[in-house]
């Protein structure tokens, strides 16, 4: 049972990351209709940052918002810069120039700082908690950390004109630049936000799966599931569909342990994470397109 | 657009050039003609993936998966049950066609984006899946497989690498002979209409769901048999050779070489082999001569590459040298119609015949 407990707790601990990475990629979505591809890559690079940064001798937490404002400026720097002359072009083109970035900051990252795995420190004191056992003090942080940011957006989206006039800019641009919103400043302030965000994830997860260059590839898969689980233009919807996502893998993992401990059969275990996620988007994109809470797109032909 | 009077002597030339060897050994030296054969094996590979994307309209990052299945296939074949490697082939094809049409089921539900990110799913969770416990016995997990290079038939005077040289070109000669066929008919137009207006192609009475299915049943085969080859030229397999990174290559090399280009695609393979094999001279060129503390990897540029040919040069390098021709042509005979039609143009043409 504590085991459970345990898978439990660190699959939410993942959730956290997971719902955090989503996020972003649905705020790209939302606005422009694009899947970011390089948001992984992004947000490894993000954490790089903060990584040299504390290496300078700054503070964790320093570091960290200090990342995460450069990572913001980098976001809106690619809206600007490289996505906006081809806001009307052919998928394919749009898609090939993720890829673009993504082997960009890849192999930058891997030629700055080199392809050996990093330890990176947790902020967070290692202490027992009443709960023993249960969550680590990392997993508890990186849930209240997320849990903070998300609740930041969702103030600045709700409460604040520039989130209103955020939404209005994604949702119907045209009548929003008539009432004299900057709609493509918007877009771009969209890209920094999702690129703080997937900062943010990246500094908390890279704690548990150390700093390598190539360390958001899977999370970046299963946020892909999480914000499709949630409906792909569904903020709230990525941010529940990240837990489900991260107890989901936890548990599957988890499961398959237990059959291989009772009846002495392999099925499925830590080594087959990346197949689940392979299945859960192939699942939802054929039979649900529009996931749990997103609204079914009708399309005019 | 490939002029067709200059294939004829360009396959002479191939076959030709390896065997001046004993005359200069130095330009043409066993790796080089190794170097060549990767540069064809990836041309093939390529053009697995122009089938699809560029012909078909399908964005597919998911070919290192086909690739692959390709690869695994042959080495298995070869490992277990002592075929010959020539063998391998179309078996390798087989399996991929199926493995291809199987996922191209599915994909039909998607478009665009979406499914761009259902074949970016499937690359990235491949190395894990070959590394499969139940697999082990077959993939050899993680060690993968070790193989035996191509042994020259018949006692020919060829050395190891000419023979696997031969061996690529032949093969890359009938695919191509084959894809030209597929492009030149009744089905390829099929399936550019497809690509251009499936709505339009779906009136004309196109089967759409069949073609699709079919279509990258098909590219799947040509990169499947593409990495049946690799297995035997490289003599070695193993997962983590097939990650994400190798789609990243494919990409380039459609890119660079024209979105929906056949002669494209062999230019695409070459260059991202070329790339690939001179990153180490263009690192310490960078390092050295130009000054910056900077590893450069085949990647950076690869990426710079992706987004700067998608502003400068969306048809890709043939096509943009293509564009360049025909604009200068235009510009010394106006009087002359323009040549160049749109395959949009050339479909309609073709589908209104009776």
């Amino acid at each position: 049972m504590e085991q459970f407990l345990q898978q439990l707790a660190s699959g939410l601990a993942n959730g956290a990351i997971y719902a955090c990475v989503a996020l972003a990629l649905v705020m790209i979505y939302v606005s422009t209709d694009h899947l970011n591809f390089a948001q992984g890559e992004m947000a490894m690079f993000s954490t790089y940052i903060s990584w040299q940064l504390m290496q300078w001798g700054l503070g964790f937490w320093l570091a960290f918002i200090l990342a995460v404002l450069i990572s913001f400026c980098m976001g809106v720097f690619i809206e600007r810069v490289i996505l906006r002359p081809l806001h009307h072009a052919p998928v394919l083109s749009i898609v090939v120039v993720f890829i673009g970035l993504l082997a960009i900051c890849n192999s930058m990252a891997g030629a700055i700082w080199s392809y050996l795995i990093k330890e990176y420190p947790s902020p967070f004191p290692k202490a027992e908690f009443g709960i023993a056992g249960v969550i680590g003090p990392h997993q508890l942080g990186v849930v209240l950390v997320t849990l903070i940011v998300l609740s930041l957006l969702f103030a600045f989206f709700r409460y604040t004109p520039l989130g209103l006039a955020m939404r209005a800019a994604a949702q119907n641009p045209q009548m929003a630049r008539l009432v004299g919103v900057r709609v493509d400043w918007m877009l771009a302030l969209g890209w920094g936000l999702a690129a703080a965000v997937g900062a943010v994830a990246g500094i908390m997860v890279a704690h548990i799966v150390y700093l390598d260059p190539n360390m958001m590839g899977g999370i970046l898969l299963y946020a892909f599931a999480s914000a499709l689980i949630g409906g792909i233009g569904n903020p709230g919807g990525a941010v529940v569909g990240g837990f489900i996502v991260g107890v989901l893998e936890n548990m599957v993992a988890y499961s398959g342990n237990m059959i291989e401990k009772i009846t002495g059969i392999y099925i499925i275990g830590n080594g087959e994470k990346l197949t689940v996620a392979l299945i859960i988007v192939i699942f939802v994109l054929t039979l649900k397109p529009a996931g749990l809470f997103g609204r079914v797109v009708v399309k005019r032909v | 657009m490939f002029p067709k009077k200059w294939v004829l002597p360009l396959i002479v030339l191939a076959f030709v050039i390896p065997l001046l060897r004993p005359w200069m050994p130095e330009v043409v030296s066993n790796y080089r003609l190794f170097l060549v054969s990767t540069m064809i094996i990836a041309s093939i590979a390529v053009l697995g993936l122009n089938l699809l994307t560029g012909f078909n309209g399908q964005i597919s990052l998911g070919h290192s998966a086909f690739y692959a299945v390709g690869a695994y296939t042959a080495a298995i074949l070869m490992d277990k049950l002592d075929m010959p490697y020539y063998a391998t082939l179309p078996i390798s094809a087989a399996v991929c066609y199926v493995v291809g049409w199987l996922f191209g089921k599915p994909a039909l539900k998607l478009e665009g984006h979406y499914l761009a990110l259902a074949t970016f799913a499937l690359a990235l969770s491949v190395p894990q899946i070959l590394k499969y416990k139940w697999l082990e016995d077959l993939t050899g997990g993680v060690q993968g497989i070790v193989l035996s290079k191509p042994e020259v038939p018949f006692g020919l005077p060829l050395t190891e690498d000419q023979w696997l040289y031969y061996y690529c070109l032949v093969v890359m000669i009938v695919l191509y002979w084959a894809a030209n066929n597929i492009l030149n008919s009744r089905s390829g137009r099929a399936m550019m209409a497809i690509r251009d207006y499936h709505i339009a192609a779906d009136t004309m009475g196109i089967n759409s769901a069949r073609y699709k299915t079919v279509t990258f049943g098909i590219s799947a085969a040509y990169t499947g048999i593409a990495g049946a080859l690799s297995a035997s030229a490289i003599a070695f397999v193993a997962p983590d050779s097939f990650s994400f990174f190798l789609s990243i290559k494919f990409l380039i090399g459609l890119v660079v070489g024209g979105v929906g280009s056949l002669a494209g695609s062999v230019v695409g393979g070459i260059f991202y082999v070329l790339v690939d094999n001179s990153a180490q001279a263009l690192s310490t060129f960078v390092k050295n001569d130009l000054g910056l503390q900077f590893d450069l990897s085949a990647y950076t540029v690869f990426g710079i590459l992706l987004i700067a040919l998608m502003y400068m040069m969306p048809t890709g390098i043939v096509g943009g040298v293509y564009a360049i021709v025909q604009g200068v042509r235009r510009v010394r005979r106006p009087a002359a119609s323009s040549s160049a039609t749109s395959p949009v143009r050339d479909v309609a043409a073709n589908q209104q015949r009776p």
